[in-house]
């Protein structure tokens, strides 16, 4: 039985343009892909990885034009289709003023105070 | 019961998030489970009596073991033996054996 | 000396940019030294950690030529862990992220290394009695 294991992902945005992708996203994919078993919990500013509205399109550097630029809620979507499922911390969330139909519709709400209880349904914990 | 080891890198000087990791540790030795959260690099400030000790003093007062790596602390030039309360000096070896026993760990 | 055990770092930093580089292989390093075997999976930035073309220099701001700066370059380091395993008869698996690798131009490192990919992360995870993810920010 593989180990269960749970990817916190906190930091949003760094190197996103760059690697057209949210590298955390982009591993769990790949892991899951090659048989992990996983689960996503988007918190801090992550949150707003669920906000349907982003639009990275559009950046030229020079004459250099980027075609594939990440569309990170559309990663966040595809793991329902993996079976792989995601939370959301609520009151970041809240925090950051979003209301609930800001954000893609298969993300599912946590409490913080539920977190304690959360993680023990994991072999693994990792923070990004 | 388990055994968790949050590991925290940065400092409330510098980031809010500390804060979250701080409850964290807080949420999970109330579940009743065994914490350590063992600072390290400028994770350390805090251990300095300082206007975040309280912070740091309050999640020891809640049942966590909160050590602090005694190198990044001397590289600060902070006393070992005058810590915010409730923390205490420690080998980083702590957080590999903490691992060899299978603690779950996370690093912030 | 402890039992031993079979540990995973996950890294993701480049040298010389923060403080995590040397706090992850102070990690390694006394895993080593408590006769661990250790997998270290580099990502990202990571891969250059042990990149082959790290060169040490002087310090004129310290007055010192390079061989008295003796300026440290983590491909020494890394490559001086690899040498502490083998002497205490354990292993260090090192995989590099084979597409970091590539975006990055990183494919020359120290021997020892292996490039890779996230399936052998999940390998890791399984054969490790635990991980340690240390994310760069």
């Amino acid at each position: 039985m593989p180990k269960k294991m749970l990817q916190i992902i906190e930091s949003a945005y760094r190197a996103t343009i760059e690697e057209q992708d949210d590298t955390v996203v982009w591993i769990t994919h790949a892991m899951k892909g090659a048989g992990g078993e996983l689960e996503v919990l988007l918190r801090g500013n992550a949150v707003n990885y669920a906000v349907k509205s982003q639009d990275a399109s559009g950046l030229a550097f020079g004459a250099k034009r980027q075609t594939q630029p990440p569309r990170i809620a559309d990663d966040i979507a595809k793991f329902a289709d993996r079976g792989v499922t995601v939370r959301v911390v609520s009151e970041d969330v809240a925090e950051r003023g979003l209301e609930r139909s800001d954000l893609i519709a298969t993300v599912k709400p946590v409490s913080r105070s539920e977190l304690a209880s959360l993680f023990e349904n994991y072999d693994l914990i990792w923070h990004w | 019961m388990s055994n968790y080891l949050l590991i925290e890198s940065r400092d409330p000087f510098e980031s809010n998030e500390v804060a979250y990791f701080y409850g964290l540790a807080r949420d999970l030795v109330q579940a009743g489970h065994k914490v350590t959260l063992f600072l390290v690099q400028n994770g350390v400030l805090p251990s300095r009596p300082s206007v975040h000790a309280e912070a740091v003093a309050s999640v020891a007062r809640a049942g966590v073991e909160v050590l602090a790596d005694d190198f990044a602390l001397r590289e600060r030039g902070i006393a070992a033996d005058r810590l915010a309360a409730g923390v205490k000096a420690a080998s980083l070896d702590v957080v590999v054996d903490r691992l060899a026993a299978g603690h779950k760990a996370l690093w912030h | 000396m402890a039992d031993k055990k079979q540990l995973t770092f996950v890294l993701m930093d480049p040298p010389y940019e923060n403080a995590r580089t040397t706090t992850a292989l102070r990690l390694i390093d006394i895993a080593v030294r408590r006769g661990h075997d250790v997998n270290v999976f580099a990502y990202e930035g990571a891969v250059n950690v042990a990149f082959a073309k790290q060169a040490p220099h002087a310090n004129a701001v310290h007055g010192r030529d390079v061989e008295q700066e003796d300026h440290p370059n983590p491909k020494d380091w890394v490559a001086a862990l690899f040498a502490a395993a083998a002497e205490r008869g354990t292993t260090i698996d090192w995989v590099q992220c084979g597409l970091c690798v590539d975006e990055r131009g990183a494919g020359e490192c120290i021997p020892g290394l292996r490039r890779g990919s996230p399936a052998d992360l999940v390998k890791f995870t399984e054969t490790s009695i635990n991980t340690l993810v240390i994310p760069t920010k």
